[in-house]
């Protein structure tokens, strides 16, 4: 009886106070959301929902082999226990950790360099882009008769100059290739890396440097004091754009070994299984999993993104 | 004034990327391009054509064709022809080169039910997986493919019906330097593998020091398609079986682990080490190229190595591949096959187009002029087609054809060629035989279940 007696009032005054016209702009807000979330929904929501949807099926890329019908987790535990999927989990995975890094403290440097003022900075800035501008296909097969054993000009250099021994077959040799195939994507991708942390590097004031100087600071001691702390959300935000990236890499694998088994990545495993093989509902559930890795590591930078911020 | 100088510089990138883009474009549609016998003799011409322009003239269609050797040259010769005569514009867009990739292509365009293909070429191995989205030809030209070898003609028939029309045909065979067996004092080709290994030691070594990109000995490695064909070959020509016996996996065997293994002792010894990123087009251009002193590959590579700009014009000939100990020579039958989509908007026009590229008239033509096997047994007896394309004599042709597993596999074959081209490509890279081939035939009774 108490609990009839006992008057709940606090949620009605809330609701009383919102008055007419808030409620008109909630309204009118929505209303203009509205097309927004639809695109959201429509490029975003609805492709993962079918493809999350799709890998508890067994369903087939070409009419007329099987019905499709509902599997349950078969499709999940075919993937967990396919050694090749855990093969391409930790050749990805490897990638990302080499490339990134190497792009980081490449980049990082060549961004200082071009941060600095020096007579031809305008050029240097724009001619460091080069092998960003160029289509990754296109650099990809560029390298891969460049890195030829027979034709390419990398061992033919090595060779002349007494680097190498003999001609080495980067790309074929299992010992080499992801170091071939790392070493392209640094090539490429680091200036991109440069750009994002040249802009973070403009933003600092430079009346904190002059302040530096006024105390004595040594350069090293203004970088790791004033360049990294206030550099740090660019950083942050060209490591989740790089790592995305990476963990998707597909053009430069595809193009220099094709469906190599010891080279496959998760894109290139799931787009044989799908399209070589025809098992959609399979390679939706690896492109589930690779959904969950790839929100595993959004999850982590953006913790410490936050933990940052405080 | 800063800004300006930036767009400049901006502009300059743009354009130093373009060329950079546009010459590697243009240097890898520029090498196989040798094509001085496919211009000297014309296309023939359509018959009936009178009747088919006034029905069908005015339609376009698409045909997604041939990217090997000289095929793209000669599909372009031959539309340009059938447009001249029929009215029906016919654009012709080449296939990716490896053929699990022209497989994945048309998959995809069939299963999204497009219309921009009408009619594309096919492996001898995939009409059983297509069959649902071709048209049957059998109404129409069911006349015209009597003409054609029987056995590939039930292989393009799916369950009574005719859902591509045979093209052109191929089996595998060996190229060999005629001019360096002589310097190197042997008269006549390699029969065994074990024979074909040491004279291609020998005369790599030779010729080496004056050419240090000479090999020996080059063939398709690539993990794809082509490997399946090459070991094929290796295994059933060493008495290994054919990978699947009976409707069950045998790949798995000391005789194929031994010859693989053999073959894989080779890879950087008397074959570049890169052989194991080789296709087509890569063997053609080494041997081509002077580059190498045998090679497996497809007829059409005869027709190539002939013509004026080759290397090796009139130092080359063919013969059967070699056999390991226990076994006979053999040659893997590929081919080509015409098939019309169900989704063609233009099917009459299409078929018309499949009655020309088909017919007798134009597989002597495509036999002369790019050394493809015709699958019309009267052509391939023509005498004036045996004198251009030697492998066609008897003593060659006869030799015992193998075929990949296609008939046990049927809609899943495609996945299960890829079981065994990356489990050879990985053997080739140093992987033990004997580490790979029981996971190989594991996977392969898998996929053999799944019917």
């Amino acid at each position: 009886m108490s609990s009839v007696a006992t008057p709940t009032p606090a949620p009605r005054p809330r609701r009383r106070r919102r008055t007419k016209l808030q409620r008109r702009q909630t309204r009118l807000a929505w209303l203009l959301l509205i097309p927004a979330l639809a695109v959201v929904a429509f490029v975003a929501i609805y492709p993962l929902a079918k493809t999350v949807y799709q890998s508890f099926t067994n369903q087939e890329f070409l009419a007329g082999i099987t019905p499709t019908k509902w599997v349950g987790l078969d499709n999940y535990s075919l993937i967990w226990h396919d050694p090749a999927w855990k093969h391409a989990v930790i050749l990805t995975l490897k990638f990302s950790v080499i490339t990134v890094s190497f792009e980081f403290v490449l980049g990082l440097i060549i961004a200082l360099v071009v941060n600095s003022s020096f007579k031809g900075r305008g050029v240097m800035r724009a001619v460091m882009l080069v092998p960003w501008a160029i289509p990754t296909v296109v650099a990809a097969q560029m390298w891969k008769w460049m890195l030829d054993d027979t034709f390419g000009v990398v061992n033919d250099l090595g060779v002349r100059a007494h680097v190498l021994s003999h001609s080495h077959a980067w790309i074929s040799d299992p010992s080499t290739s992801l170091g071939a195939v790392a070493a392209v994507d640094i090539w490429k991708t680091t200036p991109f890396v440069a750009l994002l942390l040249l802009a973070g590097l403009q933003v600092i004031p430079t009346d904190l440097y002059e302040a530096a100087d006024v105390d004595g600071a040594s350069k090293l001691q203004q970088f790791w004091r004033i360049t990294l702390p206030l550099l740090k959300p660019a950083i942050l935000v060209t490591l989740i754009f790089r790592t995305l990236d990476a963990l998707r890499v597909f053009d430069v694998f595809y193009v220099f070994f094709g469906n190599r088994l010891d080279t496959q990545t998760m894109a290139i495993y799931i787009q044989s299984t799908i399209i070589g093989d025809g098992h959609v509902g399979l390679g939706a559930a690896a492109s589930v999993f690779m959904f969950l890795i790839i929100a595993l590591f959004v999850v982590i930078y953006v913790t410490f993104m936050r933990v940052n911020e405080e | 004034m800063k800004h300006r100088r930036l767009l400049v510089l901006a502009g300059a990138i743009g354009a130093i990327a373009l060329v950079a883009s546009l010459s590697v474009a243009a240097a890898s549609s520029n090498r196989p391009a040798r094509t001085h016998q496919a211009a000297a003799i014309a296309a023939p011409k359509v018959p009936n054509a009178a009747a088919i322009k006034k029905k069908y003239g005015g339609q376009k269609i698409t045909f997604v064709g041939d990217s090997v050797g000289n095929g793209h040259v000669r599909d372009l010769a031959l539309a340009k022809r059938f447009t001249k005569d029929t009215g029906i514009k016919v654009s012709v867009t080449p296939h990716p080169a490896a053929s699990d990739a022209a497989y994945s292509q048309l998959a995809r365009a069939f299963s999204s039910k497009s219309s921009s293909i009408d009619v594309a070429m096919i492996d001898v191995v995939w009409p059983g997986a297509f069959a649902p989205y071709l048209v049957d030809l059998k109404p129409k030209l069911g006349k015209q493919s009597k003409l054609h070898a029987a056995g590939i003609v039930q292989n393009d028939t799916i369950g009574g019906k005719l859902v591509a029309m045979p093209w052109f045909g191929d089996y595998g065979i060996l190229y060999y330097r005629t001019d360096l067996l002589k310097k190197y004092g042997y008269k006549a080709p390699p029969t065994t593998w074990s024979d074909l290994f040491k004279m291609a030691k020998k005369i790599q070594d030779g010729e080496q020091k004056s050419n240090p990109n000479f090999a020996g000995f080059v063939f398709q490695g690539n993990s794809y398609e082509g490997l399946t064909c090459n070991a094929l070959e290796w295994i059933a020509s060493a008495g290994g079986g054919h990978m699947i016996d009976n409707g069950k996996a045998t790949i798995n065997n000391t005789k194929a682990a031994t010859i693989l293994d053999a073959i894989r002792a080779q890879v950087g010894k008397t074959t570049p080490r890169g052989v194991t990123s080789y296709q087509e087009d890569q063997t053609e251009h080494a041997f081509d190229s002077g580059d190498a002193a045998f090679a497996r590959n497809w007829p059409y590579q005869y027709g190539i190595g002939a013509t004026a700009g080759s290397k090796v014009k009139g130092k080359f000939s063919v013969t059967t591949l070699p056999h390991g100990a226990a076994g006979k020579p053999v040659g893997t039958v590929g081919g080509w096959q015409l098939a019309v989509s169900k989704y063609s908007k233009h099917k009459d026009a299409t078929i018309e187009f499949v009655r020309y590229m088909t017919s007798p008239a134009v597989e002597k033509f495509d036999a002369i002029t790019n050394s493809n096997v015709p699958t019309i047994p009267s052509v391939a007896k023509d005498k004036a087609v045996v004198k251009t394309n030697p492998y066609l004599k008897p003593a060659i042709a006869s030799v015992a054809r193998v075929t990949r597993p296609a008939k046990f596999l049927k809609t899943h074959y495609n996945e299960a060629s890829k079981v065994i081209y990356q489990g050879i490509n990985q053997i080739l890279n140093g992987t033990p035989a004997k580490n790979v081939l029981p996971g190989v035939q594991s996977k392969l009774n898998q996929i053999l279940k799944q019917k």
